[in-house]
């Protein structure tokens, strides 16, 4: 009995391979958080007027409130005021092309797997790289334009859209939103821009590639993206960091904007550092992600698959304010060793015969501890709304963790509303079973929790989803037997 | 005359944690043999077919387990499987979310590229396995579902000797195959057990009843007591056990003693 617990352990057990530093020459400013920093900020990437009186606002309010604490995680208080608040890869002048990008961030990214260089780049995803808190590099922008699409980074399109900002900014996640909302509206400093117009469907997956690479910053970006009436977008997303010991904050917001008729699909692989076997370390995910479908037939579907920091805490989720509109939350969050996940989505019916799907899956390893948090909100308005959910929960070893909270609020009484949920444990008889067919413990333990995973990775575009797995292997090598 | 034994168990001894079970085994098979262990409940019947297998939790205080000239202890489960041990579990175990027919395709192309052969495809591979599912009536849709999810248990032992037709071993252990079975059941699983036999592989049979001994027809049987072998017999020591009981055999052994 004790030798399968170890080599569960030990399969539980493995490294972080994005954990490397890249010497990059880096502009920071002093740590530290007030008006003037945010003043600063703004003045750097020269922002017009309404982007700094918005940042002002949200500062004076978040300085009002406090840090939530009703969520399953628990972390030591955070110092605000020790974290620097704006680093960017130094540039020597203004960059043309991608030529000119840093060769060592390009080098960071092709070990990341990730080739900036169009030429390379057979796939046909358009990529926007982001380091620490600014875009350094966005491929395909000119053949998406002859289309219309802007896809840009954030500060780009504050230049050059102020007006599609100024509109959307804010719009599905005000600067009061959340404690961690309100800081990233101060403090943010780049992020990814996205519009499709009316009728187009977008050629390729567009994806952002977010990379924390400095000590003592936090990273603030924020995504926008809106899908004109009838428009289709799928957009991907990926995060790493290096290994550090000290704890990074990572407060992201994500919003989403389908006007009627349009389609957004939002794919996440996050695997920021998870921190080492003990704990130590790791980044803080405290990130907001909604969505709108603002206008009739229109559909957002999140997929995340959750494998690293040491803290994840997040809801992508959607109000279905258009009728007949659709919203869909796919999930796989893992928590190995120390790792703490409070996730989950809020679905929330406004408008007529509104469709929800929900399907998360939580896997606990090591001594992770997995909660999924969901509502349900069927709304007077909501006549004929309709939603499922199933959570499932899998636990590998018996020091680990799985909770959910799921809350129901129904005030039509013409919705329907199911949940279902089952908790399953990787058992030492399967994976005997499977050894006694001549599959090694790896292989089983991998072919179970893929097995376990299917519903949402076939959600996923076609190469996300064979990295998907892949990292799932990775996340969970040496912790069963 | 005399070929080199699949398997040969010298003098093995076993138990978990202070508690001892196999107290000195000894037992050769012989390509082409069928051999069956009978005993009564606790005799150290399902411990024995364990540690073939390499399930862990046991301590194997003293003795050895020859299989094909290579010390079979030293092996890792899926390694003894590689090289041609298969036990056919008491109790199936089930993984949901795993469709039984990648499991069985991924099991089956870790024992060739053990072999060094080419791996099969989900074509190659679907050929194959719609010729061994005739051998065991089973219907197509149980290669659709989780392995072993929603079987009945019929299904499920039948599924194992399903999952022996397709992985061909050298050595196959049955362990109480036959427990909870019907009678028709019963008949199709002994058939499939008998079509697979073959001059250069051997079968042991772990049974509690002589039953199944009326369909696969062993060369030698063999009865387990109190962790030793206490008598061995042709066929007719089976009949004679299920004439007896197994109370005549213990109380002739101390007879003997």
């Amino acid at each position: 009995m004790s030798t399968a617990t170890d080599t569960i352990q030990e399969f539980v057990s493995s490294e972080y391979k994005y954990g490397f530093t890249s010497n990059i020459d880096t502009e920071t400013i002093p740590a530290g958080l007030n008006e003037d920093v945010i003043r600063l900020i703004s003045t750097k990437k020269s922002e017009p007027e309404f982007m700094l009186n918005w940042r002002l606002k949200a500062y004076r309010h978040w300085l009002t409130m406090t840090e939530p604490t009703w969520q399953f995680a628990r972390h030591p208080p955070i110092d605000f005021q020790s974290s620097i608040y704006y680093a960017a890869p130094k540039k020597k002048k203004t960059l043309n092309s991608l030529d000119e990008v840093d060769p060592e961030l390009v080098k960071t990214f092709e070990k990341l797997g990730i080739s900036l260089n169009e030429q390379k780049r057979l796939t046909g995803v358009a990529v926007d790289a982001v380091v620490d808190s600014v875009s350094v590099a966005t491929t395909f922008q000119a053949e998406l334009m002859k289309q219309g699409i802007i896809f840009c980074s954030f500060s780009e399109a504050v230049q050059k859209h102020p007006e599609l900002v100024e509109k959307y900014l804010g719009s599905v996640v005000p600067h009061t939103d959340n404690y961690y909302a309100a800081l990233n509206a101060a403090v943010f400093s780049d992020g990814s821009f996205c519009y499709i117009p009316k009728g187009v469907r977008c050629p390729m997956e567009l994806s952002t590639y977010f990379r924390i690479n400095s000590a003592n910053t936090g990273q603030f970006e924020r995504t926008l993206l809106i899908a004109d009436e009838g428009g289709y977008v799928s957009y991907l997303e990926g995060c790493t960091a290096p290994m550090r010991d000290e704890n990074q904050l990572h407060a992201a917001v994500v919003e989403l904007i389908a006007l009627e008729g349009a389609e957004i699909k939002y794919s996440t692989v996050q695997n920021w550092y998870p921190g080492d076997k003990q704990g130590k370390g790791g980044i803080y995910n405290f990130v907001t992600k909604r969505g709108i479908c603002k206008g009739r037939k229109s559909k957002i579907s999140w997929t995340q698959v959750e494998t690293g920091s040491a803290i994840t805490w997040k809801y992508p989720s959607c109000i279905l304010l258009g009728d007949n509109s659709v919203g869909e939350f796919y999930s796989v969050a893992l928590t190995n060793n120390r790792q703490q996940a409070d996730t989950g989505t809020k679905m929330i019916h406004i408008g007529k015969n509104t469709k929800s799907t929900i399907i998360s899956k939580g896997i606990s390893a090591g001594r992770g501890q997995n909660a999924y948090r969901g509502l349900v909100e069927i709304k007077k308005s909501a006549t004929g709304a309709r939603n499922f959910s199933q959570c499932d929960s899998l636990l590998i070893g018996d020091k680990c963790g799985a909770h959910t909270f799921p809350y129901i609020e129904v005030k039509n009484s013409t919705g329907q509303v199911e949940h279902e949920a089952s908790t399953s444990k990787i058992g030492e008889d399967q994976i005997f079973y499977c050894n006694a067919r001549g599959i090694s413990t790896q292989d089983a333990v991998n072919m179970i929790v893929n097995g376990f995973c299917k519903e949402v990775f076939r959600e996923l575009p076609m190469e996300f989803a064979v990295e998907a797995q892949k990292l799932l292997g990775v996340s969970l090598e040496g912790s069963v037997g | 005359m005399n070929p080199q034994p699949i398997l040969a168990i010298q003098n093995l001894h076993a138990g978990v944690e202070e508690k001892k079970i196999l107290k000195g085994i000894n037992l050769a098979i012989r390509p082409g043999e069928v051999h069956a262990i009978m005993g009564p409940n606790g005799s150290g019947k399902s411990t024995l077919a364990a540690i073939l297998a390499g399930r862990e939790g046991y301590d194997i205080t003293a003795g050895e387990v020859i299989y094909q000239g290579k010390d079979l202890l030293a092996m890792d489960p899926e390694e003894r499987a590689r090289e041609g041990v298969f036990l056919a579990f008491q109790y199936p175990v089930e993984i949901p979310g795993v469709n039984s027919t990648y499991f069985l395709r991924a099991a089956l192309n870790e024992h060739r590229k053990h072999r060094r052969e080419p791996e099969l495809d989900a074509m190659e591979f679907l050929t194959l396995v719609k010729e061994k599912m005739k051998l065991l009536h089973l219907s197509d849709d149980l290669l659709k579902r989780a392995v072993n999810v929603g079987f009945s248990g019929g299904e499920k032992k039948r599924n194992e000797i399903f999952q022996m037709a397709v992985l061909e071993p050298r050595l196959a252990v049955l362990d109480e195959t036959d427990s909870g079975l019907d009678i028709d059941a019963l008949r199709i699983v002994a058939e499939g057990v008998n079509t697979l036999k073959r001059p250069d592989n051997a079968t042991l049979l772990i049974t509690h009843y002589q039953r199944l001994l009326n369909y696969i027809v062993p060369d030698f049987v063999h009865v387990l007591w109190d962790g030793r072998i206490a008598k061995s017999g042709g066929k007719e020591l089976a009949l004679e056990l299920e004439e007896k009981g197994y109370d005549w055999l213990i109380k002739h052994d101390v007879a003997k003693a």
